[in-house]
């Protein structure tokens, strides 16, 4: 049992890996037992990050350096710098671990009776896995060219996803090859960031480059290509084609986890600015350059959610309106961060705020699109024009998405007020303009939710849906989760803030600490 | 390419072939100590099984490989190659527990120059046979579709 928990950081992305090698040769045999096995490997993984995290949270940064003779061995032979890969676990990290790993599992549950009716399981299982392992190892890992491997497994598995059959019209395909594209670009661009540091400090270790850290020349190009490709893979706004496509034509349970990867790499993203360079670069600039980019999401995602007719690429545009709440929140703490005063009295709140986002971000867009996948699996189509009344018989679907639409459009109870007041306040006390456009993109937002409500919900019951069902039980059940912790969230976000949150945000801005978890010397 | 190539081609390929396997079966068991390793060994088996399919045509090579043979070798040798990372745990993930033990491949390494030792790397030289395995299936599965649906296109266009 010891020993199982010592290796637990290696376990968390090791054993969906083994679950996904094990699914071709499992869906031989058996095709049922298939979606049981991920689901109970995925929760397994679950109840393994819970344990990390809770490690984390007591006893600081875990390390665990692969094929050493000891876990925490960094520094073998005497040696000043780390040769070995290594997984550095610090509060932020393991805070995006567990919104992978409930998402992950919870998209597992829904996909029992979702996939039910397709073939080609086994693939879509191995793919699922695969996803599920790759955003544990973007954000688990203190090792920059790991980080490129992982982040390049991210996406070939999520294009195959994306492009799975969920329709017969080539839609799927189309979207899955604009995914391919921007892939292939960001990881040729992280590659090539990845080798001007290499070429420089001669280390790929993070934090050994971050005590390195000069800012040259080459530094300023690689945070260029590093900062631009990471906000394009997160979806953020002059960078956004890719999400309406492919978080709409995705199947339902993989679009949620789709949410997570690109929020895996706003993580990236944020890990590179505070804990790579940190105060080397000029802060207050890329803090602006965050909070133009937030700005910039959230306004121009919210006015072309408004317009949209197919509601996941309504919802798709909402979460690229949602990703700018959290480079807003983020780009004001980094904007202060060289000024103490500020940082105390704003800062770090702006950052909680932001940080916190993230999590609720993942939970009701999560419920959201899951929502929309058991009103496609009913009504066959995407269509807000050709549903209605959908109410009368898909009650349990109906309150979900009640809840999860108060939540994104920032009503209380519900989890999406207590981030969003974090970053109002906040943000008011460094620009009140950035704050008031952070209100008006909310009200927007409510206003197109109820758009939807509206029409897919209310009304008489149609002729055509007068036999639809309510979904299947494990479908609600996933539903259901999500649910309680948006409502959990809502009501005590001061214990997940404190517990959580805030931790997480430390460990983005004490750069020190980073180092030293691998270097040695406090 | 329906009914394959000429009988010259056909000839060459039938010398040619086991050549090319013995190479490629040479370049994943030397991966450790030579340049190559399971990637580079398991493509250039894989372009074997290509060159197969080009001379003698999809319908003839299709009883000698089948698909479904190599897709359950290419879950195999991901399987294994885990394994090896998971048998390592007694010290960390990935532990190279061979090396130094003195068994198969489990020589003690000479430091300096030397015209290399077959029999070191541990679990380096086993990973190396794991992604072969894995490598060559799922290329050879790769080439195999794609000759496949080429003929399909040819005949539909035929018709």
């Amino acid at each position: 049992m010891n020993s199982i928990l010592l290796h637990a950081p290696a376990l968390i992305i090791a054993l969906p890996l083994l679950a996904a090698f094990i699914t071709p040769i499992l869906g031989r045999f058996n095709r049922k037992t298939i979606s049981w096995l991920a689901t109970c490997v995925l929760g397994l993984t679950l109840l393994l990050t819970i344990f990390v995290a809770r490690q984390v949270l007591t006893h600081g940064p875990i390390v665990y350096v692969f094929g050493a003779t000891e876990t925490g061995l960094t520094l073998p032979f005497g040696y000043t710098m780390p040769i070995r890969i290594i997984f550095q676990i610090d509060a932020m990290g393991i805070f995006m671990g567990l919104i992978t790993s409930l998402v992950a599992f919870l998209a597992a549950i829904y996909s029992i009776s979702y996939m039910e009716q397709h073939t080609g399981l086994d693939k879509y299982y191995t793919l699922l896995l695969l996803l599920a392992t790759s955003m544990f190892g973007m954000e688990l890992t203190g090792d920059i060219f790991n980080f490129f491997v992982f982040f390049e497994i991210a996406s070939i598995s999520s294009v195959a996803l994306i492009a799975f059959r969920s329709t017969i019209s080539g839609e799927p395909a189309e979207a899955g090859l604009k995914y391919m594209v921007v892939s292939s670009i960001s990881a040729l661009m992280v590659l090539f960031a990845i080798g001007l540091f290499y070429g420089q400090y001669d280390a790929l270790n993070m934090a050994t480059i971050a005590s390195v850290m000069q800012f040259t020349q080459l530094d300023k190009i690689a945070l260029i290509l590093l900062v631009t490709v990471l906000a394009m893979k997160a979806g953020s706004v002059p960078m956004h084609m890719w999400t309406p496509d492919a978080y709409s034509e995705a199947p339902a349970a993989i679009t949620m986890i789709l949410v997570a990867a690109s929020q895996a790499s706003l993580y990236a993203l944020f890990r590179i600015v505070f804990s790579i360079y940190n105060v080397t670069l000029n802060t207050v600039t890329v803090g602006w350059i965050l909070i133009i980019l937030g700005v910039l999401s959230m306004f121009i995602g919210v006015t072309m959610a408004i317009i949209q007719k197919d509601i996941k690429r309504l919802m798709a545009y909402h979460s690229i309106s949602q990703t700018g709440y959290m480079l807003l929140g983020v780009g004001v703490g980094l904007a202060v961060l060289t000024n103490p005063v500020a940082l105390e009295s704003f800062g770090i709140k702006a950052m909680e705020g932001g940080i916190f986002h993230i999590i609720n971000n993942a939970l009701y867009k999560g419920l959201l699109f899951l929502t929309a996948g058991a009103i496609f699996l009913r009504t066959d189509t995407r269509d807000l024009n050709k549903m209605g009344g959908l109410a009368h018989n898909m009650t349990y679907t109906t309150i979900f998405y009640i809840i999860g639409a108060a939540a994104i459009a920032g009503i209380p109870p519900f989890n999406g007020f207590a981030s969003k007041l974090i970053i109002y306040e906040s943000v008011y006390r460094f620009n009140p303009l950035l704050a008031i456009i952070a209100m008006l993109v909310s009200v927007l937002t409510l206003a197109s939710f109820v758009k939807v409500f509206h029409s897919a919900f209310l009304g008489p019951r149609l002729e055509q849906y007068k036999s639809v069902q309510e979904v299947p039980k494990s479908m609600i059940i996933a539903m259901a989760v999500l649910s309680c912790l948006i409502v959990f969230f809502g009501l005590f976000p001061n214990l997940i803030v404190k517990y959580i949150v805030h931790p997480a945000v430390m460990a983005l801005i004490n750069q020190a600490h980073y180092t030293a978890t691998i270097l040695g010397g406090i | 390419m329906i009914g394959g190539m000429s009988r010259i081609v056909r000839t060459m390929t039938t010398l040619i072939f086991g050549f090319i396997l013995v190479y490629g079966f040479y370049v994943i068991a030397h991966g450790h100590i030579s340049p190559g390793g399971g990637f580079q060994g398991g493509a250039i088996v894989a372009s074997a099984f290509a060159l197969l399919l080009v001379t003698y045509g999809t319908d003839q090579i299709q009883s000698y490989l089948s698909k479904d043979l190599l897709s359950i070798l290419e879950s195999t040798g991901l399987v294994l190659f885990i394994t090896f990372a998971f048998l390592g745990l007694g010290a960390t993930f990935f532990y190279n527990f061979v090396s130094n033990s003195g068994g198969l491949f489990g020589s003690p390494t000479t430091i300096g120059v030397n015209p290399g030792d077959l029999n070191t790397g541990g679990t380096i030289a086993l990973m190396n046979m794991a992604v072969g395995l894995e490598v060559l299936a799922a290329l050879g599965v790769i080439v195999l579709t794609m000759s496949v649906a080429a003929e399909t296109i040819q005949k539909k266009e035929k018709q």
